[in-house]
């Protein structure tokens, strides 16, 4: 790994005005979106700038959320593991079970500013989906959620409480059905229907300002990280650790962290059966540069420049591309990107649970599982802080069925 | 730039005193032989210019027609290097047809692009229509097309205004197709009167062509459209035609050829009425 302490410059200060992140992100779309995009763009920064947007988000966030989120001592996981202080950043305790909450408040707030009526969304786990129907249902908006047929099926929890709030689920069934397929069906509903239609993308990827705005919006897990870490402990954490499906919860821990070089970090990818076979998510460890949604990333892809299917246990992670944030963060070898398979994160899962009383999601069970990894090597005076981006009460039954069987398929 | 078969297609059509049709076709759909002489019989059955449609995994501004020749493509194993196989035979028989590829950018990338529009134009490409590359990435694609000697073909759609349209001609070349609803193909209703007033300001700010599609299904909507256009782009119904002649398999018939060239016909008379 490139010792983050002699990088010559920030490299936090991305993306540039044409949305890149040195050669990754971009506005790679159809020429129907692009005068869209730019509107967007224009409302966000004006956004941005604006008092009084940040005002209602922050009441929102206290009141609505439940934030701030606590940073929570894993004191019988850390002793288990006999090595580094591990603490969790309880993202799971948001409203909604997730950190998808944070990054949909801010964009309802955008589209109610832009004066949109009708509300997209793709979902995978099912999380980001339950994040926007709860918003368009506390703002008065229609919504609409691609979910991926497979994923409804797994996911059966979440399409139920979706339609609860209000939200109408489209099954995808074009692929394999899982999230890069609802993402390209939202993107068809999105250019059919450009004039009243906000599409809230559920993580950092996609053209630009999504990625830098998603990641803005998710950077109050990073914010509030540093500050409790320093209330606790009086110092900054040594490492870092969040899963990646399209990189959200991850890019917010760790933006507010970059510039501080002796804070390690690493982000955990699916790497579902394993990286020797085809059956994995890890587009940064397997994948190569390509142009997809949007954004020039890391893509699973074969040499023809097809789009390759990936396989993860968590559906939120099942997505063949990742924000072009970590792409460029992996490039600069500022942040560290490793995997962890569907049995890893399985074994995280269970022993969370056990250690903890804390049920987390199959998505940041893989960040769990590179803790399990990593905490006994470290000295027990170091410190690593782990994004519990989400709760696991929606993986009851996935969890469930593969237990069951004894073992995983292989 | 040079003159490319494009250029010399539509002034001939003008001169003719019709609306080229433009038609598209998916490669390698339904399977490459078949593909390939659906692809050779086009221009005898009345298509002047030819769109060839390089199947990516991801088409996200397709309907379902073309979002399933696509699929009937990848299923039989196509690549581009077949892609560009089909138009070097296609080119051994006839020099004057423009041929121009359609698709997404990253089986472009991956592939490098200046190396891409190099080998497309030594194997016989006129142009370029890339879906999701806007003249906001010009430098990536649309130049060193140009500089290759292919027409980098621009897509203007009801969301580009008076204000960008010139940002979207800048680069442009062969011609302008205007996409004549807000949606993906093979869907929406086409409303002949907003797409002439539509056609007509493209044409206040360039002297290029203009060809309209999306939603293009009959001949009586290519005669409509051609009144105002100089070209009438057709795929889904080409792309449909191609589904239904396939047997319970999903194998071509002796069928398929004509099924398509059939449609070809009365979409072509359209053309020819349109400026009668
Ligand atoms: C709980 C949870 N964590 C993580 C993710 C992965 O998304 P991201 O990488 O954008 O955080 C998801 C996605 O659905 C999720 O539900």
């Amino acid at each position: 790994m490139t010792d983050p302490t002699t990088l010559p410059n920030s490299v936090s200060q991305g993306p540039d005005d044409r949305g890149f992140f040195g050669i990754y992100g971009g506005r790679f779309v159809s020429e129907t979106l692009m005068p869209l995009i730019l509107d967007l763009d224009k409302a966000y920064r004006e956004a941005k700038e604006d008092p009084e947007f940040h005002k209602e988000l922050a009441k929102l966030h206290k009141d609505y959320v439940g934030r701030q989120s606590p940073l929570y001592f894993a004191e019988r996981l850390t002793e288990h593991l006999g090595g580094a202080k591990i603490y969790l950043k309880r993202e799971e305790l948001n409203h909604t079970g997730s950190h998808k909450i944070n990054n949909c408040l801010g964009q309802i707030l955008l589209a109610k500013r832009m004066g949109k009526t009708r509300i997209i969304a793709e979902t995978g786990a099912g999380q980001h989906g339950v994040a926007t129907a709860t918003v368009c249902a506390r703002f008065g908006f229609p919504c609409e959620v691609y979910m991926g047929a497979t994923d409804v099926e797994r996911q059966a929890p979440n399409v139920f409480r979706m339609n609860l709030l209000g939200g109408v689920v489209h099954p995808v069934t074009a692929g394999a059905g899982t999230l890069k397929d609802a993402m390209n069906e939202a993107l068809r509903d999105w250019v059919t229907n450009v004039a009243d239609t906000y599409y809230i993308i559920g993580t950092a990827a996609g053209p630009h300002p999504y990625p830098a705005m998603v990641r803005d919006f998710q950077s109050i897990i990073g914010q509030e990280t540093k500050e409790q870490m320093l209330a606790a402990e009086g110092r900054l954490p040594d490492m870092l650790c969040a899963c990646l499906g399209g990189g959200s919860n991850a890019i917010g821990l760790f933006h507010p962290f970059l510039d501080d070089k002796d804070v390690q970090i690493v982000g955990v990818e699916a790497a579902g059966y394993g990286l020797d076979t085809d059956e994995h998510c890890a587009s940064l460890n397997a994948g190569k540069p390509g142009v997809l949604h949007g954004n020039r990333t890391y893509l699973l892809q074969d040499d023809d420049g097809q789009i390759l299917e990936g396989h993860s246990i968590s559906a939120g992670l099942d997505y063949p591309g990742i924000g072009p944030e970590h792409s460029f963060l992996r490039d600069s070898g500022r942040v560290e990107y490793v995997s962890a398979t569907d049995t890893e994160a399985l074994e995280a899962f269970q022993l969370l649970c056990q250690t903890e009383g804390i049920i987390p999601a199959l998505e940041s069970s893989h960040a769990i599982a590179e803790v399990i990894k990593r905490a006994p090597t470290m000295d027990k005076d170091q410190i690593i802080v782990v994004n519990l981006s989400g709760r696991g009460d929606k993986d009851v039954n996935t969890v469930s069925k593969f237990l069951g069987k004894g073992s995983l398929a292989e | 730039m040079e003159k490319t078969r494009i250029d010399t297609r539509f002034a001939a059509c003008k001169a003719e005193n019709r609306a080229a049709l433009v038609g598209f076709i998916t490669a390698g759909d339904p399977d490459l032989d078949t593909s390939l002489e659906i692809f050779k019989a086009l221009p005898k059955a009345g298509v002047d210019v030819i769109e060839l449609g390089m199947p990516f995994s991801d088409p996200m501004a397709e309907g379902v027609p073309i979002q399933l020749a696509t699929q009937r493509a990848l299923a039989g194993g196509h690549t581009m290097a077949k892609t560009f196989d089909m138009v070097r035979a296609f080119r051994k028989e006839d020099n004057e047809t423009p041929i121009i590829l359609m698709g997404y950018y990253n089986p472009i990338y991956v592939r490098d692009p200046k190396a891409f529009v190099k080998d497309a134009k030594e194997a016989g490409v006129d142009g370029m229509i890339v879906v999701d590359v806007p003249p906001e990435h010009d430098d990536e694609l649309c130049i060193p097309a140009r500089e290759a000697g292919v027409n980098f073909i621009r897509l203007a759609t009801p969301t580009t205004d008076e204000k960008r349209l010139p940002k979207v001609l800048e680069n442009t070349s062969g011609f302008v197709y205007y996409v004549s609803v807000t949606g993906i193909t093979g869907t929406g209703a086409l409303d002949a009167d907003k797409v002439a007033i539509a056609v007509k300001s493209i044409k206040d700010h360039t002297d290029l062509p203009v060809a309209v599609g999306f939603g293009v299904k009959t001949p009586e909507q290519a005669e409509a459209i051609g009144r105002n256009a100089d070209g009438v782009v057709v795929g889904s119904v080409l792309v449909n035609a191609i589904k239904d002649s396939l047997d319970a398999d999903g194998k071509a018939t002796d069928k398929t050829v004509s099924a398509v060239t059939d449609i070809v016909k009365g979409l072509a008379d359209g053309c020819k009425r349109a400026k009668a």
